[in-house]
């Protein structure tokens, strides 16, 4: 492979040229990574007026606390959940695009829409068509008799939130699915077709796998999603309720920092976090390379 | 018995473009048929609507006497070979080679031996465990050649299958494609823009331009007596030469040089007139030819030059002293005549 050089006169020209991108990455990244990472072995006071070393005391705290561990079960739930409907839906929708012989464009815009929403705009919307008293769906679903109540019933609003957070993420992997497509060799379907194979067959013992680097991809970047970025969701739509139901680990970061002021275990939470999402992605790309290159 | 009509079809793009017009032709029982053409002279058009991957807008084609225009692809029988090889990069080449037996239910025990069978007629055994990427070209072209043969087809389509291989390795495959079907007897359309791989392939060419066919026929007959200037230009390399002539009480004259004498049943007056490379021959007593530049192919030589303003190429042996000034002509039997106007060949009695 050719390797691009670029020989610099001065020596200097090239630190000041990465300047501004190593700035930004250390101003608004590390510092506050490591500002967590070493305010998890502190305890401060409730006026932030003194601070104490205490070592492991945050993370082991954790272990026993059964809100910790409630949270981690919800997110063992919520996360995978996001990312099975975001990526099914985003491939029938973009599946269903592949098929279409006219006005492609049009709807491939319009599919893309949601993804512009805020995801605390996208919480309020799905709120509202879910709302008890004044929502649309409740009342279609009391027309099937069933009371639908996510202020109540844990089930009801952990679906609302799955929901409301797959909704914006739909539109981000129906992107990549068109483009995983459009880059399956139309000759490859059209000799899958000759040699015998249905629609149906073809899709799943051709298209399927030769979409997998993008489904993997997906899989991995809606989990990250998922686990970090649905805060906005749970804040505009149950606040982690009730009863603890929807309280994703990272909703519960800001509540025990920022409500409960318990700067040091939000701090050990976070970092919790931060490893149990690099764990992931390493782990899965790990098994991409192994079981996805063809 | 697996013979191929094709009855008046057309192919009319949705945007109105004819990309095929009113095709007659009639495929024999194991025949090899190469369609030859320039891009956009709807070959492969043709040959995908033999294949069903393409609508068929007017007209009707059958494959072993059946009427086949809405008749899925998979149930036509027929197996592709494409450009671009379209192996199942997933799977292993065992697998590529199953694949259409397996959806087509063959039992297992049957499968393993067609596979086998294929596998060693190709000699692609030693690959059989490798995904399609761990293949060199030529290796993937034999796979895709595989996937034709296990399925024991009515016809073998091919879709200019070896022109993603470099010049070497096209001449062997040329050979074993040759090879392959006259053993195998199946019924073959062959799609192509390389004259000589028609040429060398095929039972009968098919040229074909603007959607339409120009001449059909046996290799040496299209060679040696081509239906209009368009197959004169395009078959045979170095292409024919062209030029605009007068004919006047049996001599052909190109600007006043004569050319050729003594030609019969000719009627007076300004033809094109074609002449192969190596039909061109050094005269005492032939028009002026003035040469522009010499091409050495070790073999033979090639000369282009001019006879009064006009193009000319030709061919002759490299110990001929070429000089300055020399005078070439043709002898009348070897010329090849075509209407000024329309490019239809005119028969010389």
């Amino acid at each position: 492979m050719q390797t691009k050089r670029t020989v610099f006169g001065n020596r200097l020209l090239p630190y000041a040229l990465l300047a501004p991108q190593l700035a930004v990455t250390i101003v608004f990244f590390l510092w506050p990574a490591g500002q967590a990472v070493l305010q998890s072995f502190q305890r401060e006071d409730a006026f932030g007026l003194s601070t104490t070393w205490v070592g492991l005391a945050n993370y082991l705290d954790l272990l026993t606390d059964p809100n910790y561990l409630n949270a981690l079960g919800v997110t063992a739930v919520f996360a995978p959940a996001v990312a099975v409907l975001s990526a099914g839906l985003g491939l029938t929708f973009a599946v269903a695009l592949d098929r279409l012989a006219r006005g492609t464009r049009l709807y491939a815009a319009l599919l893309v829409w949601p993804y512009a929403v805020a995801p605390a705009v996208a919480g309020i919307l799905w709120w509202f068509l879910f709302n008890p008293t004044i929502g649309l769906l409740p009342y279609l679903l009391g027309m099937i008799g069933y009371r639908w109540n996510h202020a109540l019933q844990p089930g009801d609003a952990m679906i609302l939130v799955v929901i409301a957070a797959s909704w914006k993420q739909v539109s981000y992997n129906f992107l990549f699915f068109v483009a995983g497509l459009q880059a399956i060799p139309k000759s490859m379907i059209e000799a899958a077709a000759i040699d015998g194979a249905g629609p149906v067959k073809r899709f799943f013992t051709i298209v399927l796998p030769l979409l997998s680097p993008t489904t993997f991809f997906l899989a991995v970047i809606n989990l990250v999603y998922a686990m970090f970025d649905t805060f906005p969701v749970i804040h505009a739509t149950t606040g982690g309720n009730p009863a603890q139901s929807t309280n994703i680990l990272v909703y519960k970061v800001f509540v025990d920092g920022f409500i409960g002021l318990n700067l040091g275990s939000s701090a050990a939470q976070s970092v919790v976090l931060m490893v149990i999402v690099v764990a992931l992605t390493v782990i899965q790309f790990k098994w991409v390379e192994r079981q996805v290159t063809y | 018995m697996s013979a191929i009509a094709i009855a008046a079809v057309s192919k009319v793009y949705a945007g109105g473009v004819k990309a095929v017009s009113d095709v007659d032709l009639d495929i024999a029982d194991g025949e090899f048929i190469v369609l030859v053409g320039p891009s956009g002279c709807g070959k492969s058009t043709l040959l995908r609507m033999i294949a069903g991957l393409e609508t068929i807008s007017a007209g009707t084609v059958s494959i072993a006497g059946q009427v086949v225009n809405n008749v899925d692809p998979a149930a036509r029988n027929i197996a592709m070979v494409f450009q671009n090889y379209a192996l199942y990069p997933h799977m292993t080449v065992f697998d590529n080679l199953a694949y259409g037996l397996r959806n087509r239910g063959v039992p297992r025990a049957e499968i393993a031996a067609r596979v086998a069978e294929a596998a060693r007629m190709l000699e692609i055994e030693p690959f059989l465990t490798r995904k399609p990427k761990q293949l060199s070209g030529g290796q993937r072209q034999r796979v895709a050649m595989g996937r034709a043969i296990v399925r024991q087809p009515a016809a073998f389509l091919f879709d200019e299958p070896l022109s993603n291989l470099d010049a070497k390795l096209r001449v062997s495959m040329r050979g074993e494609i040759r090879q392959l079907q006259r053993r195998l007897g199946v019924t073959s359309v062959y799609v192509t823009h390389d004259q000589l791989e028609a040429m060398t392939l095929a039972d009968r060419i098919v040229v074909l331009n603007g959607g339409r066919i120009e001449q059909v026929g046996k290799p040496l007959e299209v060679y040696h007596s081509p239906a209009s200037t368009f197959v004169a230009g395009f078959i045979g390399s170095p292409a024919m030469n062209l030029a605009t002539a007068e004919v006047s009480g049996g001599r052909l004259t190109i600007g006043g040089a004569e050319l050729a004498e003594g030609l019969v049943g000719l009627a007076d007056g300004r033809v094109t007139v074609g002449l192969r490379a190596e039909d061109v021959v050094p005269a005492a007593a032939g028009a002026p030819f003035a040469i522009r530049y010499v091409e050495e192919l070790g073999s033979g030589r090639l000369v282009h030059g001019s006879v009064a303003g006009q193009h000319i190429t030709m061919a002759i042996s490299p110990d001929w002293p070429l000089a300055d000034a020399m005078r070439v002509a043709v002898a009348a039997e070897r010329l090849h005549v075509f209407d000024a106007a329309t490019g239809r060949r005119i028969a010389c009695p």
